[in-house]
Parts: C-alpha cells; sequence; structure tokens
C-alpha cells in the first residue's frame, strides 16, 4: 500500500470528487489532494494526475447522498466551494467518517472535522446571501442588466438559481472578477460565460457609452433615498459596517462619495 | 418622469417613513411562476443598511405627508410645519420596479398620512398595488398600511395584493394614547385588524378546500408601539404586546425608542437621548415570548415592572430562579436548556443533537458556540470541573459584568446614572 502520495485535481468539484474515487479505489491511506493551481511539491512523496471523470464523480457523488443527510451533502459542497486551503483533506476526512459510521454523522458537532465544515459551510452560506443582496445592477445600452462582484468564496454556481427566478423577465450577467467568469441570462436559461472585460467597464463606471442614460438618474435616486431613510439621531457606525463590512462598499453605489 | 422632482418627493416621502421600523421582507409564499418580475418566497434580503445599523430591505416611503389628523407623536402631524409632497400612483409603481430591477430592495413599503378621509387613502395604496401585480407582473414584496378606518371592502381588497399588511398601535396605552392623539382611539386601530385577521383566517379555510383560491396578506399582520415617549413600564409595554399577538395572530410587533420631533411639553424634549437599550432589551423579551417558550408574566409582573437594562432579560430571570439550576445540558429537555442564560436557541438544537454522539464536556460547548461566561454558573456537563459555590445572585452578576464589555456600555453609564 503506498503510505504518501500527493493527488493534484484540476480544481473543480467534480475533480475534487474523482480523487474520491481513486482514493478509495487503490485504498490510499496517507494523501493530500491539491489542487493543480495550488500545488506545491512535497519531498518524500509521490505526486500523481488525477483525471477528472464525470461518471466516476457521479457515483462518488451518489455515495455520498445516501450516506448523508440533506443538509449534509449541501454542507459538503458549499464547504469545497470555501476554497479554503486544504479543504479537501478536511472533506476527506468529512467522507470517510461518514461512510463508516451508520447514523448521518453531520450533526456530530463533538466530531472536529464535521464541526469544522459545519463552520466553514456556514461562512459560505452567509456569502452567497450577502451577494444575493448586495449585487447591484447597472442597466447597459443595449438593455442588460449588469454587475461585478469579488466575493470572497466561489458563490457564483449558488446564488445562479435565485437570481434566475427572480428576474426572469429581464436579461443579466453577474461576473466574478476575481475568478474571471461570470452567468449570463438571455431570458431563457442561465449559462456561465467569460468574458474579456476592458478595465472602464469594471465596478461603478460611469461611463456614458456603456450604460443607458437613466441609469445614473436612478443610482442617485438610490442613493438619495440611502439617505433619506437614515435617522441622524440613532447613528451607529459600528453596527452599519458590521452589517455591510468595508470591502463590498465599492460595489454598493449608494456607499459612492 | 422628471428625476428632479422625484428626487425631491422621494427626499420628503423617505424621511416622513423612516419612524415605522418594519422593514421585514419574509414569511411571504409568493413565487415568480409566468416569468413575470420577482420573487417573495424565499427568506428575507437586507439590501442595504443605513448609518444607524437598521436594514434597508424595503423602499419605504408614505405616499403623501400631507394628513388631517394631529397626533403630538408624529412628525407628519396637522400642525408641524414641514414641507409636504405627494406621489402620484404611477410614480411609486415606476420606482418600485426600477429600484427592484436593479437589485436595491426586497420590494415596497407603503404608508400615507391620512388626506380627505381615511377610504380614500386606502384607495391609492390599494390602487398602487393592484397596479404592480396585475399590469406590471410584480411578485416582490409589498407591505401596506391599513389605514384605521378604511372600509371593510378596501381591507379586504388590500389583502388580495400586499403580502402584509399592518396598523401602527403606536402608544401603548389607551391613557397615553388619549393625552397624545386625542382625535384617534384605540378601537380605530383595531377594527382594521380584526378584520384582516378574520379574512387571513377565512382565506385558509378555503385554500385547504379550493386550491385556486387566491392568497391573502401571506406574510401576515404586523404593528408597532413607540417606547418611551409616554411613562408606560416595561410591564405594560410587553403585556399590550402579548394581547395583540395573542388576539390578532400578528406576526411581529416592534419596538420603536422614540426620537424627539417636537417641542411639544408632552413628550421628551428634542435633544434628548434615544432610549436604545431599552428598545433592545424589550426585543430580547419578545423574543423570550417567541421563540425560548417564556411566558411574559415570568419575565415582568407585577412586582417586577421594569426590565434591568445592564443584564439580558433571561440572565435577570435566572438571577431570580436560582431554584431552577444548575441543570445538566447532557439530561435536560428543550425547554429548560434554552432557559440557560448564554445558550441561544441554535446552541440549543447543536446540543441535542450533540449529545446522542457522546456526553458533552466544557470544551465542546465552548466550540459549539455558547457564551461559558454567563452558561457557567447555570450548567453542569461531563466534567467535575463546574461551580460548586453557593453563589447569591447578586454575586454571580456582578462576576459576569467583570468579565464581559457590553456594546452598550457607553450608553449604559450614561442612562444608568440617570436613574441613580
Amino acid at each position: 500500500m503506498l503510505t504518501n502520495s500527493n493527488l493534484i485535481y484540476d480544481g473543480t468539484f467534480d475533480g475534487f470528487l474523482s480523487t474520491i474515487f481513486h482514493v478509495y479505489k487503490y485504498k490510499l491511506d496517507k494523501v493530500k489532494i491539491q489542487s493543480e493551481f495550488r500545488s506545491q511539491n512535497q519531498l518524500f512523496a509521490e505526486t500523481q494526475h488525477v483525471e477528472t471523470d464525470v461518471i466516476k464523480a457521479e457515483r462518488v457523488w451518489k455515495g455520498i447522498k445516501s450516506k448523508a443527510s440533506r443538509s449534509g451533502y449541501i454542507q459538503l459542497y458549499y464547504t469545497f466551494l470555501s476554497e479554503e486551503l486544504g479543504v479537501e483533506n478536511l472533506l476527506l476526512d468529512y467522507i470517510r467518517y461518514m461512510f463508516n459510521t451508520k447514523i448521518y454523522i453531520d450533526k456530530n458537532y463533538t466530531n472536529p472535522s464535521v464541526l469544522k465544515v459545519s463552520k466553514l459551510a456556514k461562512s459560505v452560506g452567509r456569502e452567497k446571501h450577502r451577494m444575493e443582496a448586495f449585487v447591484r445592477f447597472k442597466l447597459t445600452k443595449d438593455n442588460i442588466y449588469f454587475a461585478n462582484i469579488e466575493p470572497d468564496f466561489n458563490v457564483l454556481p449558488l446564488i445562479s438559481k435565485h437570481f434566475t427566478k427572480r428576474y426572469a423577465d429581464q436579461s443579466w450577467v453577474i461576473y466574478d472578477l476575481k475568478r474571471k467568469y461570470g452567468l449570463y441570462y438571455d431570458l431563457c436559461k442561465t449559462e456561465i460565460i467569460t468574458m474579456n472585460l476592458s478595465a472602464d467597464l469594471t465596478v461603478l463606471s460611469k461611463d456614458e457609452a456603456v450604460f443607458a442614460t437613466e441609469e445614473m438618474d436612478f443610482q442617485k435616486l438610490w442613493k438619495n433615498y440611502f439617505k433619506s431613510t437614515n435617522i441622524e439621531s440613532r447613528k451607529n457606525m459600528k453596527l452599519h459596517t458590521r452589517h455591510v463590512p468595508k470591502r463590498y462598499w465599492k460595489y454598493l453605489s449608494e456607499k459612492q462619495p | 418622469m422628471s428625476f428632479e422632482r422625484i428626487k425631491e418627493k422621494l427626499n420628503i416621502l423617505a424621511d416622513a417613513a423612516k419612524y415605522d421600523v418594519s422593514c421585514s421582507s419574509s414569511g411571504s409564499t409568493r413565487s415568480n411562476k409566468s416569468k413575470g418580475l420577482g420573487d417573495s418566497s424565499g427568506m428575507g434580503i437586507c439590501h442595504s443598511y443605513t448609518e444607524d445599523g437598521r436594514c434597508v430591505s424595503l423602499l419605504k416611503i408614505l405616499l403623501t405627508n400631507h394628513c388631517i389628523f394631529d397626533c403630538a407623536y408624529c412628525v407628519t402631524r396637522k400642525s408641524n410645519d414641514i414641507k409636504r409632497a405627494a406621489f402620484k400612483v404611477q410614480e411609486v409603481v415606476e420606482l418600485t420596479i426600477n429600484f427592484y430591477r436593479r437589485n436595491y430592495i426586497e420590494g415596497l413599503f407603503l404608508s400615507s398620512g391620512i388626506f380627505k378621509n381615511p377610504d380614500y387613502t386606502m384607495e391609492r395604496l390599494v390602487a398602487v398595488a393592484k397596479k404592480l401585480r396585475l399590469e406590471e407582473n410584480f411578485n416582490g414584496y409589498i407591505h401596506l398600511k391599513s389605514i384605521p378606518g378604511a372600509s371593510d371592502e378596501l381591507m379586504r381588497e388590500a389583502g388580495l395584493y400586499a403580502d402584509r399588511l399592518s396598523v401602527n398601535i403606536e402608544i401603548p396605552t389607551k391613557k397615553g394614547l388619549k393625552l397624545l392623539a386625542p382625535d384617534k382611539k384605540r378601537e380605530d386601530f383595531i377594527k382594521p385588524m380584526e378584520k384582516v385577521k378574520n379574512e387571513i383566517i377565512q382565506y385558509k379555510n378555503e385554500k385547504k378546500i379550493i386550491k385556486s383560491t387566491p392568497k391573502y396578506a401571506p406574510g401576515g399582520q404586523s404593528t408597532q408601539m413607540i417606547i418611551g415617549a409616554t411613562g408606560e413600564n416595561d410591564y405594560q409595554i410587553m403585556h399590550t404586546s402579548k394581547f395583540f399577538y395573542k388576539k390578532f395572530n400578528l406576526k411581529r410587533v416592534y419596538y420603536s425608542g422614540y426620537v424627539p420631533i417636537s417641542y411639544d411639553s408632552r413628550l421628551p424634549q428634542i435633544g434628548s437621548q434615544v432610549p436604545m437599550l431599552r428598545e433592545n432589551r424589550l426585543y430580547q423579551t419578545d423574543w423570550l415570548m417567541r421563540f425560548y417558550g417564556f411566558d411574559v408574566s415570568e419575565i415582568l409582573n407585577e412586582n417586577n415592572q421594569n426590565l434591568d437594562l445592564d443584564i439580558d432579560p433571561k440572565l435577570g430571570w435566572a438571577l431570580r430562579n436560582l431554584h431552577e439550576f444548575p441543570i445538566d445540558v447532557n439530561t435536560a429537555d428543550k425547554r429548560m436548556l434554552s432557559r440557560i442564560p448564554g445558550v441561544g436557541m441554535k446552541s440549543v438544537y447543536k446540543i441535542l443533537h450533540a449529545r446522542r454522539f457522546r456526553q458533552l464536556n466544557w470544551d465542546h460547548l465552548k466550540r459549539i458556540g455558547i457564551s461559558l461566561n454567563r452558561a457557567q454558573y447555570f450548567l453542569t456537563c461531563n466534567s467535575k470541573l463546574f461551580e460548586k459555590r453557593d453563589l447569591s445572585p447578586a454575586t454571580i452578576k456582578s462576576l459576569i459584568l467583570q468579565n464581559s464589555s457590553s456594546k452598550y456600555q457607553k450608553t449604559l453609564s450614561n442612562q444608568l446614572s440617570l436613574f441613580g
């Protein structure tokens, strides 16, 4: 049996599940799973690239679903999207514990891996919710509602359903500048897209060539509303920044000078 | 639409609406079925927060701040010398739609000063909601004010388009209301509330039989009380609150610390502090009543008419009832677990789940996230180390306060010195 293997996968969820398949198939014990974007060579370890195989991934996912409660496998996926360093090995631990136990384990908060997974999943869930709140669409001249985001975690796959359901009668794009891909809804379906964003289209561009004529007016109205609805004698900036952390301000039109 | 004119109106009518604290956008079941705009079947979303730390979820405005009433506590009162404005129905519709499309808001909260008469006012509020639903195919959240004195027919129609309806009783006691709003009677507020409550029950029953029965105010009803404008104590406030929750199946009662807006001698003067800490304690009590299985009379009664400002109401209750403690977290039932100070409902559920795997000790409890500073005096777990001294309530309280820094420390020392 191999004792030290360094497994490299392509960074996708299917790739990760394929790696889990590999680990089980070859009964590997001591492994380190790393995304190819993050990999570091370890001394004295055998490095191997694992091919992404959708069919194997599907089999593993089915197995997980049969061994986990709904919240258990959702937590697993959310945790994966956190992209936290070392998250793959945390999840391997979680999955092993899951397969070795007769009952659902996702609520055993006394197990360190379970507790860590539930905490990471919570952070990702919070970021998902924040993006559903803090996305600010700007109407472009060609009638597309456009928004940039730079979430801490890779939450685009999680917010797709929410926006598709809500904005069913308008075309929109939500673009993740950090991970360089986006969602595009064309009135029928939502797809993943990549674009070459010219620098001037990013953040809160005031470019009149790009955005609809009334766009700036609505941003102004919104900013005005934001000011008028505040109660000065209750001012509490500490509470304010706890709810709206400063790193999000640059995307919120109401927080622009 | 002329943006300059709209901007001016928006400033006036948002400013006038901001004392209504309700901003909830949850609890509805309206989903987007026919490829329309919006969906309010999920949980509520706060799209922003103002600098006072309050959530911005809905576009909260008055249709107009012209008003025939002269309630002393209200900024829109007839005798107040302020700029007046009025939106046209179509203007509110366009603002709502355009804000919603940009993901600024979850929907609309529409209230109004009373112009001409209650029916005339209510009719216009309903017209906005109707237009949004029927002409714009809008499925976002709509919260409408029930105007006291509006006809039953209009109230019935309002519920067909709105997700939530509310009427603010504002002053917790009849005596206070008589003093500050002599033109208004408690019955005027209660009548539309009663009507809406009965309609909700009726529509729900019909829906059980005929599936196509339309939704009626799926987000339910709420109300609001002003705190600290008249001399009510916390006991009176919370008992009024309980009465309204029970009697009208309210979803929420909001407590709004009075913000001085008038030189009227019947009211706290301009410049006096907003009682934010007291407001916070009232909300905590409200939560204990709705989610923790407490009866109000356990916390506030003839002998104990005001909440402590320096400690939370659950801790206050525990210190008055030390004979109920310590509680063994490995065997206690949900009801008693939820009564341990420093243990919130989320921790209660985590404890209930986790203890099926093993006996919990201090380390587990800490990692789960309970506040040991408060909890340690009230529980035992799988450990020999627990508080064995026979401490008096006063000693426990001072030990806890020594080791905590309240976010209200500054306010607290100010407000306490007032009573000192």
